[in-house]
């Protein structure tokens, strides 16, 4: 299947590593893990972080739940749980979203798909893990002292002249984290550029690669813009420089449109990774060449670009000239084609493959039922006109939630299922993931299924009470019982992903039979990925199904 | 684990290049992908600063007659001597000229400590007529001829943020300068064997000057919006 040329090659003693060792094993000082410069191991340590801070910010989410079981509001006081939506707003996207698949999977993956022995600049990779590090010890510190109030969108001037609670703390945490993200982009963009192997040209790169490529586009143009809005705000609250002050003439909408012009963009650094992911899965399992793969390429690249003129859509009840409106309007239904042709084409990926239906898979098919609902919602929130009545109601929650968790954690899952006997070694046990796959699917569209209908309703976001239409306690207590059967899919892969680690069976380098560059070294792989040189000489999923099916029934005529 | 060296012949070449080619251009794209970065975060400063000149003209007119020109176009061609001695300095790491490059960034650091004390007179001189905005901004009502005082106030503003974080990014420079001025005294060989890194830091402070040299028309050289001649609004 593979013709990829392998030559034994020298000039590896720096490594010191022994054959028998891989990048688990080379070293088992802390020492060696909290200084090491091995992207296998900064993946590691993300995903560890990162596991953390989703619990933490699922806790928040669950307390959101419970106090919208009743419509009078009576567990907790307004204040508290404002606290508890920006609690659990500010870690979900800011630590768990922005980074899980980037900094997780793609950290770990992109040099081995390339058939490099590292990013580009190692040393960056680990400063943009303390970075990150520092950004949710921030966070947290914030959440110890009392929290903030303003929601995860930090508005003027509430956040900078009204709000008592601690939101420079906070915001200075969401900095930090901005500049672990610019890092880990200029590490991507520039390893793909420049450490790419022998062979290895531009349409030869896998799909993960293209999407993480925009990713990184998107991380170095946008990310910069947040910070510095946000160190404004930061600015004005401690040394009242005054930047958005609307008592001296200044603007507090031009933050939305700063604050945006990142943080739409940001919602693709969440969900490109997971193209990426689910473009491997769907070609890897239905056993043929990806349909269209030119077209997923460009399409990512088009959804980066689109995405920086698509903000005024956040915007439309705010001040803004309607002729403005129209517009962002427009560009944000255009933005619809790119993400379409996506769906399209792993669509058509399946049609007529050899299926099969692995755990990966589960997830992976899941991703696109709930990515599919989550996007043709987008367009009832894309024309100006439906705006005006569903803006700010549970409406949009559902709908971001279907892109941003039915997405992007879906992605994540079945990613992470996927790579895990890559990275670990191990396998875990299959029918438990299948079935928790379907679990999590059904959990998912049981909590936000019923957040359309509320919302459409009239339920606004952010109350913590809605005494004055109880006619919506039905959807939030189907919500909220629903979030609980999500609470247990996403706690039940820690266990069986633990367990493997432990008893888990040996993997194998290559247990899903797939094509590409990472299923070609060893599981786990060595600390410098490849014990020989890398010359890439066939095409992006090469597979042939045809061939595979023969020697089947040649294996299974053997038997017989 | 050490990644430290292949080998002599390569001792500067990092374990995760093939060779010094990929290694320098990746420097180097990498320096001005990082430029790129910096360019939006200075961008959004720009672009607020547009948005409310456009509406305040006249006041910030007004207001922009407290900045001393003369103090601001000294450090404007100070920066851009430093520059020049920068440029010098690049060429000297690709001649392998020790003693060249040293002088010359030694040069640049001068022009660095001199902006930075002509920024703390001016910094100082603002503070004491009360111009820093917030609750002690009391200026003397008598300099604005009938400006809008909280129109000054955000003009201030964003004169302290934006020469501010200019002076952050001279301060950093100085910082980056020093170390690789040290790194030619000691002559570690990832300096004197190839100018890239030298380069590197010419390509950030050449930025650092790029950025006043915007910033310096900007706030301290504006037309009158409502003079008959020269680009007056009508």
């Amino acid at each position: 299947m593979s013709t990829t040329v392998k030559t034994e090659v020298g000039g590896m003693e720096h490594f010191h590593t022994n054959p028998e060792l891989n990048y688990l094993t080379n070293g088992h000082s802390i020492r060696s893990w909290l200084l090491t410069e091995d992207h296998k191991r900064i993946a590691m340590l993300y995903l560890m972080s990162v596991t953390l801070f989703f619990f933490i910010g699922g806790l928040a989410a669950a307390g959101v739940r419970y106090e919208l079981m009743s419509p009078a509001g009576n567990l907790m006081e307004s204040e508290t749980y404002n606290k508890l939506f920006t609690a659990h707003g500010t870690v979900m996207v800011f630590l768990f979203l922005l980074v899980a698949i980037p900094a997780v999977l793609g950290n770990f993956l992109i040099p081995l798909m390339i058939g490099a022995r590292d990013l580009a600049f190692p040393r960056l990779n680990l400063l943009s893990w303390y970075l990150y590090m520092a950004a949710g010890t921030c966070i947290m510190l914030a959440m110890l002292a009392g929290g903030a109030d303003t929601g995860w969108t930090f508005y003027t001037p509430y956040s900078s002249m009204y709000s008592n609670s601690n939101v420079s703390l906070t915001l200075l945490g969401v900095f930090l984290g901005g500049f672990s993200s610019i890092t880990t982009g200029m590490n991507f963009v520039i390893t793909i550029h420049k450490m790419r192997a022998p062979g290895m040209t531009w349409f030869r790169l896998p799909l993960f690669i293209w999407g993480h490529y925009a990713t990184g586009v998107i991380m170095l143009l946008g990310t910069p813009v947040v910070a510095i809005t946000l160190l404004c705000v930061i600015f004005e609250r401690t040394f009242q420089l005054p930047i958005y002050s609307p008592e001296l003439g200044g603007d507090p909408v031009l933050f939305q449109h700063m604050f945006w012009f990142y943080s739409h963009p940001a919602v693709y650094i969440m969900i490109l990774p997971a193209f990426g992911v689910i473009s491997e899965i769907m070609t890897a399992f239905s056993r043929k060449r990806v349909f269209g793969y030119h077209m997923i390429a460009f399409s990512s690249l088009a959804i980066a670009f689109l995405g920086f003129l698509v903000w005024g859509h956040h915007m439309f009840v705010s001040s803004q000239s309607m002729y403005q409106a129209v517009i962002f309007s427009l560009l944000t239904f255009l933005l619809a084609v790119p993400s379409a042709i996506k769906v399209w084409n792993w669509t058509a990926t399946m049609y007529k493959g050899n299926v099969v239906l692995s755990s990966p898979m589960i997830y992976g098919i899941g991703f696109q039922g709930l990515f599919l609902v989550g996007g043709l919602t987008g367009p009832f929130l894309a024309s100006a006109g439906n705006d005006v009545h569903l803006s700010a109601t549970y409406f949009v929650v559902a709908h971001f939630h279907y892109v941003m968790v039915g997405g992007s954690i879906m992605g994540f899952l079945a990613g992470l299922h996927y790579w895990w006997p890559k990275m670990t070694g191990r396998l875990y046990n299959e029918s438990i993931a299948k079935w928790n796959g379907i679990l999590v699917f059904v959990g998912f569209n049981l909590t936000f299924f019923p957040q359309f209908i509320v919302g459409w309703m009239g339920m606004p976001r952010r109350y913590h009470y809605y005494y004055f239409a109880p006619e919506f306690t039905p959807y939030h207590i189907l919500s909220t019982m629903g979030s609980s059967v999500l609470g247990v899919g996403f706690a039940v892969p820690a266990f069986y992903l633990l367990h493997s680690l432990f008893k888990g069976e040996k993997a194998g380098d290559n247990p899903w039979n797939a094509h590409g560059l990472e299923w070609a070294t060893s599981s786990p792989p060595p600390t410098e990925n490849f014990r020989y040189k890398v010359i890439v000489s066939d095409d992006v999923y090469d597979y042939d199904p045809v061939a595979e099916h023969e020697n089947d029934m040649m294996a299974a005529g053997g038997k017989a | 684990m050490s990644h430290a060296a292949h080998g002599d012949e390569f001792n500067v070449l990092k374990f995760q290049y093939e060779d010094m080619d990929q290694q320098n251009d990746s420097y180097i794209v990498g320096m001005w992908t990082f430029l790129v970065t910096e360019v939006m975060f200075f961008g959004m400063l720009f672009l607020t600063y547009s948005f409310y000149r456009a509406n305040y003209q006249n006041d910030w007119f007004k207001a922009h007659g407290e900045l001393s020109w003369q103090l601001g176009g000294i450090n404007t061609a100070n920066l851009l001597f430093s520059s020049f001695l920068m440029a010098t300095a690049v060429r000297q790491a690709q001649l392998k000229n020790r003693m060249g490059v040293l002088m010359r960034l030694g040069g640049v650091l001068a022009c660095a400590f001199v902006f930075l004390g002509i920024k703390y007179v001016e910094y100082s001189e603002k503070y004491a007529h009360h111009l820093f905005p917030g609750p002690g901004f009391a200026p003397e009502v008598s300099h604005f001829q009938g400006a809008n005082l909280d129109h000054v106030q955000l003009f201030f503003g964003l004169y302290f943020a934006m020469t501010g974080l200019h002076g952050v990014h001279v301060l950093v420079g100085i910082l980056v300068i020093g170390a690789l001025g040290m790194m030619w005294f000691k002559g570690k060989k990832i300096v004197t064997e190839d100018y890239i890194p030298t380069e590197l830091v010419g390509l950030y402070w050449h930025f650092v000057d790029i950025v006043w040299i915007f910033l310096y028309p900007l706030f301290y050289l504006m037309p009158n919006p409502s003079a008959g001649s020269g680009g007056g609004s009508h």
